[in-house]
């Protein structure tokens, strides 16, 4: 039953695995059962974005499936839901005066697809804010993101920002989105560009490989 | 019109035709660089029509390009509109964003999925009643209004419709629009008339007003993009035929435009049809098939359908080839301009070369390598310069040294 909600989900037939949802908990299946093959099958809708045979919408719908299925199983979930260990830490942001979310979320998604821990700070990030995050939650890898031409200089300013708050040895930080390009690596200050968001994966699984100070 | 005109037009012409002209025309897509430029705030070229008709003027007459962008670009619509119609679906410096921050489109799920019906049944009872009052605060009075099938009732029908706008909420909305399109007509009519001034000085605007395929309609304006997204699964069928209302309305636009400004060039922004954004038989069903009729209707027109494919659009290139030769400008964003030449070079013109970051970032001797080696991929032929996406920023010896760069090259 279990690989039929994975591959219900993974299909995009939303009818067919809240039903089989439902199904699972009438036979007294554990949520956290239900949970686990909930994020088998977002792994597998996340490689098959990686391998082009899965886009955009397909990230969304599965996404909306899952949170349909979390709305039902919610009120018999107990607290011991746990994914293992995580690879790594990233906090994530759009830089301020850029109120884009796409691309971010997908990288978002990606990264939380690949067993990373995300916290997303959303749009429009004040300097202050990645600052704070960066002292609060530790992270590995500071993450942003930015459509607008403009952006390239709040990228420069947030970074200059983590400097004199002293953090900057404390975290790698990707930069991509819209028009950003390599250059604005060197001209923002950051450690590295991603143009998709496997790239960023890939970056997070390399630099969680090797000391992240390096 | 005047001999540097008409040299202008022959180059823009023939490139569009895939002949070789003179040198490869540059086109400048100059957005809110004429703020920067001029020294005004972003909120002044939103609020402040003649600084910025004159902040674009200098711009245009510095430069001279062969082609410049319409200043509605980045303004879409006076400060002062957006003020009175309380829009929600944008933010825009010195409104709601700070005097200097670009303005940037809000995103929502304006209409919901279960709205199809209603929308499909009547779009503009739709529109008007239960839209245009989520999209624009001020307008919320619009929701008080009977349906508008009422009007087939003839005189019948009005006492219903008197009762309904005596009501203070309609009232309001009412006056708000006709104080608003004072504004709206003053911005129209002093761009209109920068177009003539800059034309009689030789200039030439690249398109006067953007079209957009109904399926961006929908997921820019309507149902947001994770609506549209998830619309593609649930209710396929719904999605097309709202497509198929639009359709009309995309169309009779540009060819409405074309005629009320005289240009004859129509700038079609593509959204959500790019690479990544769906996949390539989601293309094939959702976006593929308008797109194609809307350039092929255009061309039929006798006018010149400028879409602007933003991102890449390297996964859609064959389909492209398939568009009639010699007759629209590809703008492209990001794409491999080698493979752009090999598969579109007998196809269309194709107008790309400079990404928007280098003018901003890079230096003279970058500037000049990138404009070398873009217009060489083309051998000066059937090829526009531009910039990957709308200028908002840069640095003005890098603009020169680009502009200087394409003639100098492409003359050799």
């Amino acid at each position: 039953m279990g690989r039929e909600l994975i591959d219900a989900i993974v299909a995009m037939d939303d009818k067919k695995a809240l039903q089989i949802t439902q199904d699972l908990l009438d036979q007294g299946v554990a949520p956290n059962k239900i949970l686990t093959d909930c994020q088998t099958a977002m792994e597998e809708v996340g490689s098959k974005f990686e391998k082009c045979e899965y886009f955009l919408p397909e990230l969304i719908m599965s996404g909306e499936i899952l949170k349909q299925i979390t709305e039902i199983i919610k009120p018999e979930l107990d607290s011991t839901t746990g994914n293992g260990k995580k690879k790594g830490k990233i906090v994530f942001g759009t830089v301020f005066g850029d109120i884009h979310d796409i691309g971010k979320d997908i990288v978002i998604f990606m990264l939380e697809s690949n067993n990373f821990e995300v916290v997303d700070l959303g749009v429009d990030v004040p300097i202050e804010k990645f600052v704070e995050s960066i002292k609060t939650e530790a992270p590995d890898i500071l993450g942003m993101s930015g459509f607008l031409t403009k952006t390239f200089d709040a990228m420069k300013d947030t970074i200059s920002g983590i400097s004199e708050a002293g953090l900057r040895n404390n975290v790698k930080i990707m930069i991509g989105g819209g028009t950003v390009t390599e250059d604005i690596v060197d001209y923002a200050g950051a450690d590295a560009f991603g143009e998709t968001a496997m790239d960023a994966v890939t970056l997070a699984k390399a630099w969680m490989g090797g000391n992240k100070n390096e | 019109m005047n001999e540097k005109y008409e040299q202008k037009r022959k180059r823009i012409d023939d490139t569009i035709a895939l002949k070789k002209p003179d040198h490869v025309p540059i086109f400048l897509p100059q957005s809110y660089l004429p703020a920067r430029t001029e020294g005004i705030t972003l909120k002044e070229a939103h609020y402040d029509v003649d600084a910025w008709v004159r902040a674009n003027k200098n711009f245009v007459l510095k430069y001279d390009p062969d082609m410049y962008f319409f200043i509605e670009a980045p303004i879409n619509g006076a400060g002062q509109v957006h003020d009175i119609l309380g829009t929600l679906a944008m933010k825009w410096p010195g409104g709601t964003l700070p005097d200097d921050v670009p303005f940037q489109f809000v995103e929502g799920e304006y209409m919901l999925q279960g709205e199809y019906d209603h929308f499909l049944d009547d779009p503009s009872d739709f529109l008007l009643r239960v839209f245009t009052p989520r999209v624009f605060k001020n307008l919320e009075g619009f929701s008080k209004l009977p349906p508008l099938k009422n009007l087939a009732l003839g005189c019948y029908g009005t006492p219903v419709y008197g009762m309904a706008m005596a009501a203070p909420e309609v009232v309001e909305s009412i006056e708000r629009l006709m104080e608003m399109s004072k504004h709206a007509l003053n911005f129209t009519v002093k761009s209109g008339q920068l177009y003539a001034e800059l034309a009689a000085e030789g200039h030439i605007c690249a398109a006067n007003a953007p079209v957009l395929h109904p399926f961006d309609i929908i997921s820019d304006m309507l149902r947001g993009m994770r609506g549209t997204m998830l619309d593609m699964f649930q209710v396929p069928d719904k999605l097309i035929s709202a497509m198929e209302k639009l359709y009309p309305l995309s169309l009779g636009g540009a060819i409405g435009a074309a005629q009320a400004t005289g240009n004859n060039q129509i700038f079609i922004p593509l959204h959500r049809g790019a690479d990544g954004f769906m996949s390539p038989k989601q293309f094939e069903q959702f976006y593929w098939p308008y797109l194609k009729k809307l350039i092929e209707d255009l061309v039929n027109a006798n006018l010149v359908p400028m879409p602007f494919f933003e991102g890449t659009y390297e996964q859609r290139i064959d389909y492209l080839q398939d568009l009639p030769a010699g007759k629209c400008i590809g703008w492209f964003d990001r794409s491999d301009l080698n493979l752009l030449k090999e598969k579109l070079g007998d196809i269309m013109c194709v107008a790309a070369g400079m990404p928007a970051s280098l003018l901003q970032t890079g230096t003279v001797e970058s500037v000049r390598k990138q404009t070398k080696e873009a217009v060489n991929t083309f051998e000066g032929k059937g090829f526009i310069m531009t910039s990957s996406t709308v200028i908002d920023e840069a640095k003005p010896e890098l603009l020169q040294a680009w502009i200087d760069a394409t003639r100098e090259f492409s003359s050799q």
